[in-house]
């Protein structure tokens, strides 16, 4: 209890644009701004094929619900702050930079190698040493995964310089 | 009498017991595995299904359900961990009475209680879904926009996150079912000129990037987390003693949980929650809450397996999703191009009563495999992360684009992995997005239709007695987290 009291102060106690309530919702309410835009460049159906509503009608009332919704937990917040969360430790942004290498890898690489690099990168990153392992999460694994798709499901992965040597 | 022999009829057919078999033992692994469980597991294996007829994909998908919503009381009771989130009441007394060296005693307890609890709520489904698809043959657009509504507006009180954050991510799942050409006008909606995405955003990358994906992300700030384990020896059946202590409590959080699965978006973590809390409130011996009571196990085991059957009801008789893993194996009937609803119990009963024959045998099964395999079980929670989520990983970017053979639904299912991570990290989620998915078709449809049936007057919807006690309903179902918590405020 004196915990939760303790990280309620420490939010308190930082400026209101320093607080994660504060943050989160700006970001809710910029993005929904900018997708209400984009709502205003939807194409307009003439009354004869209009079926009810127009188009953007429906998306630009859920935008509008949003908004006025986070601006309600904003305004709770004020009264009741949000728990500080901890500091994402090395690991989260290690593996959230790992998915960036598997697009960039997917794209320009091969979507097998993208997958077992980020298989061996996470592995690794995530305190994994032992060569057999990685070459197990690596190498062994993504080979089944590919074969049992390949074979069985029938699916064909995208080229690369991998899969082109398979395929060929 | 006719409806009885097809629910036998998964019996006689090996290609469906041999599904349910691996659904059962796939289940209860996935439930054993914090931060998997049934749903995550329903998504992974969604694309799998593809393979499998409808009647054998969804027998899979819910064998899954079943046995996974049991496997999370192993993880709860020995490592303190709820395997699912359904399971987090179960760890209350579960984990202390293992504690003391019973925790064979505790397991059996989940067991048994978790197996008459889903077994009861198949007789329930069995009865009520029919009922309500009847009733359901009165509603038309208006009324389905109505009840659709109804089951938006329950996200308010699921449970997890607040009802204002669960509702913004609600209405976010329905814009996101906005994404591609409008069904009515074919004109495009938030496409940005990317081709891809003028059929819309698929179930599947959101499915298995929102609770996959994002699980992964979250298990990577808990890489140095240790779990103690309690050995387990052997599971044991209860005692005499132990079954008149707790068979009221047994069959009263069956019909809790099987009630609160009715309710659309309600699953088995709320059902089990107050089933626990009802067990304690009728116990000649509360005071034992939480301190290992084989009452407070059974209670929430009971309510959370209950739940499934529950859960099933308006996701086959009406289309709106149970619980978070319904949603899943209404997607999975989705793509296998089965519409849930009035028609289908009067055109595929076959269909519907080998799905309520299959969901029977997956409670007998787990009981059987529970019974004598949790030790094994119990074994696979050592397999570490660093090893699990790399292969995790492989199996969902696969899964996502063997669907439609497109690298952008990868794409797509990372981006909303990183978003379900954010989402859950400041307290919204993900489940609402998933149900608004679902339902936003729905809504949207309805909505319009009902418009042009009404000349677009608004007020029409009040004069139709149907939809406006769902309306009412919704009102309530609004309200109802405000109740709560002044109530709970007072008791404090």
């Amino acid at each position: 209890m004196k915990n939760v009291q303790k990280q309620k102060r420490a939010n308190n106690s930082l400026p209101f644009f320093f607080r994660d309530e504060f943050k989160v919702s700006l970001v809710i309410i910029l993005i929904s701004v900018a997708l209400l835009i984009t709502t205003f460049t939807f194409d307009i159906v003439p009354p004869i094929l209009n079926r009810g509503i127009q188009p953007a009608t429906f998306p630009k009332a859920l935008l509008v619900l949003i908004i006025v919704m986070t601006l309600l937990i904003y305004y709770l917040a004020t009264k009741n702050p949000w728990k500080v969360e901890k500091k994402l430790p090395r690991s989260f942004f290690l593996t959230l930079s790992s998915f960036v290498i598997f697009v960039v890898v997917s794209k320009s690489l091969d979507f097998f190698l993208a997958i077992s690099a980020l298989s061996i990168f996470v592995s690794y990153c995530w305190g994994e040493k032992r060569l057999f392992y990685l070459l197990l999460v690596g190498i062994i694994f993504p080979i089944i995964v590919f074969i049992f798709f390949e074979t069985i499901l029938g699916l064909r992965f995208p080229p690369g310089i991998i899969t082109n040597i398979y395929y060929s | 009498m006719d409806n009885l022999l097809l629910m036998l009829a998964p019996l006689f057919s090996s290609k469906l017991l041999l599904v349910l078999f691996f659904g059962t033992l796939f289940g209860l692994i996935l439930g054993v595995l914090p931060g998997l469980g049934p749903t995550t597991g329903g998504a992974l294996i969604l694309p799998f299904t593809m393979t499998l007829d409808p009647l054998s994909a969804i027998v899979l998908l819910t064998s899954i359900y079943c046995a996974g919503t049991y496997g999370g009381a192993i993880t709860a009771v020995l490592i303190n961990t709820p395997g699912t989130p359904a399971a987090a009441a179960t760890c209350l007394d579960g984990y202390p009475l293992a504690q003391k060296g019973e925790a064979g005693r505790a397991l059996g307890m989940a067991t048994v209680s978790s197996t008459v609890g889903g077994i009861f709520s198949v007789v329930i489904l069995v009865f009520f879904a029919p009922i309500l698809a009847q009733l359901a043959y009165e509603f038309g657009q208006p009324e389905y926009f109505a009840l659709a509504i109804f089951g938006l507006t329950m996200l308010a009180s699921i449970g997890e996150g607040s009802p204002i954050k669960n509702l913004i991510a609600g209405a976010f799942g329905i814009l996101i079912s906005t994404v591609g050409k409008d069904f009515m006008t074919s004109i495009d909606r938030f496409t940005f000129g990317i081709n891809e995405l003028t059929e819309g955003i698929g179930f599947i990358p959101v499915v298995v990037g929102l609770f996959a994906m994002s699980e992964m992300l979250t298990q990577s700030t808990l890489i140095n987390q240790v779990f103690n384990r309690i050995a387990l020896k052997a599971i044991k059946l209860p005692s005499k003693d132990d079954y008149k202590k707790t068979w009221k409590t047994i069959l009263r959080s069956s019909g809790i949980g099987s009630f609160i699965g009715v309710l659309p978006a309600e699953g088995g973590t709320v059902a089990s929650l107050i089933g626990y809390s009802e067990a304690k409130r009728f116990s000649k011996n509360p005071e034992e809450f939480g301190k290992g009571s084989i009452e407070g196990i059974a209670g929430a085991e009971a309510a959370n397996n209950a739940a499934t059957g529950g859960a099933m009801v308006p996701t086959l008789a009406l289309g709106i999703p149970g619980s978070a893993t319904t949603a899943v194996i209404l997607t999975g009937l989705i793509i296998h191009g089965v519409r849930p609803g009035p028609d289908l119990f009067r055109e595929q009963p076959d269909f519907l009563y080998g799905i309520f024959g299959a969901m029977l045998i997956a409670n007998i099964l787990f009981f059987i495999f529970g019974f004598f395999g949790a030790k094994i079980f119990a074994r696979i929670t050592l397999v570490p992360n660093k090893i699990l989520w790399p292969m995790i990983f492989a199996v969902s970017v696969c899964g996502t684009y063997s669907l439609n053979q497109s690298i952008i639904d990868v794409w797509i299912m990372l981006f909303f992995g990183v978003l379900g991570f954010f989402m859950r990290r400041y307290g919204f989620s993900v489940v609402p997005v998933i149900i608004g998915l679902i339902l936003g078709e729905l809504v949207e449809g309805t909505l319009r239709q009902s418009l042009v049936i009404f000349d677009g007057n608004w007020l029409m919807f009040f004069t139709r007695p149907i939809a406006l006690t769902f309306f009412i309903l919704s009102l309530i179902a609004l309200a109802f987290p405000l109740i709560r918590s002044r109530k709970f405020k007072k008791k404090l």
